[in-house]
């Protein structure tokens, strides 16, 4: 007859029996995870795989030393940042132990589970956590190319900020009473509220330097997000100065003119501007599109639940390029989901279960004048049919007179220095 | 009582066309097209007040037809195509429930 003593040894012997080839197997090579992009999705990934999978070896493919956010650009447009407010190093990330490939990611080979580099060389993954944000659409306006965007910036995309800094500079060689003009792209685009937050702040240094000056926003849309909120900030912040044109009152720029300084609407109407900020068509980034992961949409499906892109096994596509149903294309919502992406690849790669009921959650903070800030929530559940949003959660800041709301809209401005010095902590460390 | 008719009609046509060839029109007016079902910020029914169609006319024969109803939305925009034979005068006519009308004409030469 066995002891309890006994017992307890056998079972502890089949257990170190057990163990060991797992053991071994893990000295032998640590799985590789591959992160394609630096920004939000990627960043956040790679530190949150280090922290949460040490045993997992993390190296991250991006070409530049240090990102420069889309969040908070429109700060520098209206005065309050600079451009090493909004950069970020990845030198933190580093010393966590991510490995850093600062080159371009040319061309991936879902079969062969490798990455060209566009300085020669591949790398081989495991699992590829692939967050390459977007591409603009060049010509599909009219007139609007490489060269164009010298003329009118779109500062869209960030790379070294040269975009949001030349668009800057225009502002503040504009002449007082000279327009200020943006287009504006149908859904789906980077960053939803983006484009009103942008109106706000150029509005807010307009009245404080060139109170002559208009603002002229040309949209191809007649609804956007967080609209009554900015709409009751313009009229009361500033009255007359902006004036916004939906796509069903000939709204949609269809062609820009570098040379006559001209915005032309569908229907023929050419207004005259001083600057220009086209804000262009997008799809996902290039090396989405060159491996077959996109739809007709230009944009990657992806399994709601894993990321998993619907065309490549082992390939995970968060932020921008991905499709993301009901949630917004945002920094925020790039940041949550990489950390489900990442749990979800590590698993599947280990035979476990990928983590079950993932909740992904958005908040989109606008800054719309000097202690004025607003707010959009949204929590979401991957289904059958997609990422939907969960009924009766989130919403949006209250509407009503300024002079009611005066402590919500400083406290919201607050909580969004706040979100953004916590996000930029969580991604880039 | 409605608003006036204060829409500005707005094409986008070719101004030429070779004889045969279909032309896209592209055609938008303003108008807030409401059905009268709606409530105010006040709490008071917004007052009816809707376009009831469109009809262009090509040298005076007409061309095309369309029927607006509660369903339509502001701003009524609409495209269509037409085969051109010869040079056209096209003249559009929006016409509102209560008989008043907006006009826009155009011209597409057949050189």
């Amino acid at each position: 007859m066995l002891s309890r003593r006994d017992l307890g040894r056998l079972v502890l012997s089949a257990a170190a029996i057990l163990a060991a080839p797992a053991v071994v197997h893990a000295k032998a090579k640590a799985p590789r995870l591959v992160v394609i992009g630096g920004g939000f999705g990627g960043a956040s990934a790679a530190r949150y795989a280090r922290t949460a999978f040490p045993h997992v070896a993390v190296t991250v493919i991006e070409p530049q030393k240090s990102f420069v956010t889309c969040p908070y650009g429109n700060l520098l447009l209206g005065g309050s940042r600079d451009l090493a407010a909004i950069t970020h190093s990845y030198d933190r990330l580093k010393r966590r132990g991510v490995d850093f490939i600062h080159d371009w990611a040319d061309a991936i080979d879902p079969v062969a589970k490798t990455i060209k580099l566009g300085g020669g060389g591949t790398v081989r993954y495991d699992k590829l956590i692939l967050s390459p944000g977007i591409a603009i659409k060049w010509g599909a306006l009219a007139g609007y190319d490489t060269g164009a965007a010298r003329i009118f910036p779109h500062a869209w995309v960030p790379e070294k900020g040269e975009q949001v800094t030349l668009l800057r500079k225009q502002l503040e060689a504009l002449p007082d009473g000279g327009v200020v003009a943006f287009s504006i792209p149908a859904n789906p685009f980077r960053c939803p509220p983006g484009p009103y937050e942008r109106i706000s702040l150029v509005a807010d240094y307009l009245k404080k330097h060139k109170p002559r000056a208009k603002i002229l926003a040309l949209d191809h849309k007649d609804a956007f997000s967080k609209q009554g909120l900015f709409q009751d900030a313009w009229n009361e912040l500033y009255p007359g100065l902006i004036e916004w044109v939906p796509g069903s009152k000939d709204g949609k720029v269809v062609r820009v003119d570098t040379k006559e300084k001209v915005f032309e609407t569908e229907f023929g109407t050419r207004h005259k501007v001083d600057v220009g900020n086209v804000i262009p068509p997008q799809s996902a980034a290039r090396i989405a599109v060159d491996a077959g992961l996109v739809n007709e949409t230009g944009w990657v499906p992806v399994n709601p639940y894993t990321f998993e892109a619907v065309k490549a096994k082992d390939i995970h596509v968060i932020g921008d390029a991905n499709i993301p149903g009901a949630m917004p294309k945002s920094g925020f919502i790039a940041n949550t989901t990489s950390k489900h992406a990442v749990a979800s690849a590590i698993a599947l790669l280990e035979g476990r279960e990928p983590p079950k009921d993932p909740i992904y959650f958005n908040t989109c903070y606008s800054h719309v004048g000097d202690d004025y800030g607003i707010s959009i929530v949204g929590v979401f559940r991957p289904s059958e049919k997609g990422f939907v949003e969960t009924p009766n959660s989130g919403g949006v800041s209250p509407r009503g007179p300024l002079a009611q709301l005066r402590d919500q809209r400083r406290l919201e401005a607050h909580y969004a220095d706040s979100w953004y010095a916590s996000i930029t902590k969580d991604a880039f460390g | 009582m409605t608003a006036a008719l204060t829409g500005r009609p707005r094409l986008r046509l070719p101004a030429t066309a070779q004889a045969g060839e279909v032309v896209e029109i592209r055609t938008l007016v303003d108008h807030p097209m409401e059905t009268g079902l709606r409530k105010g910020d006040d709490g008071q029914p917004v007052p009816r007040d809707m376009l009831a169609r469109l009809i262009v006319r090509a040298n005076g024969a007409v061309v095309f037809t369309a029927e607006f109803r509660n369903a339509t939305s502001a701003n009524p925009y609409l495209v269509f195509f037409l085969r051109i034979e010869r040079t056209t005068e096209l003249a559009f006519t929006w016409l509102h429930e209560d008989g008043r009308s907006l006009t826009a004409a155009a011209r597409i030469v057949v050189a």
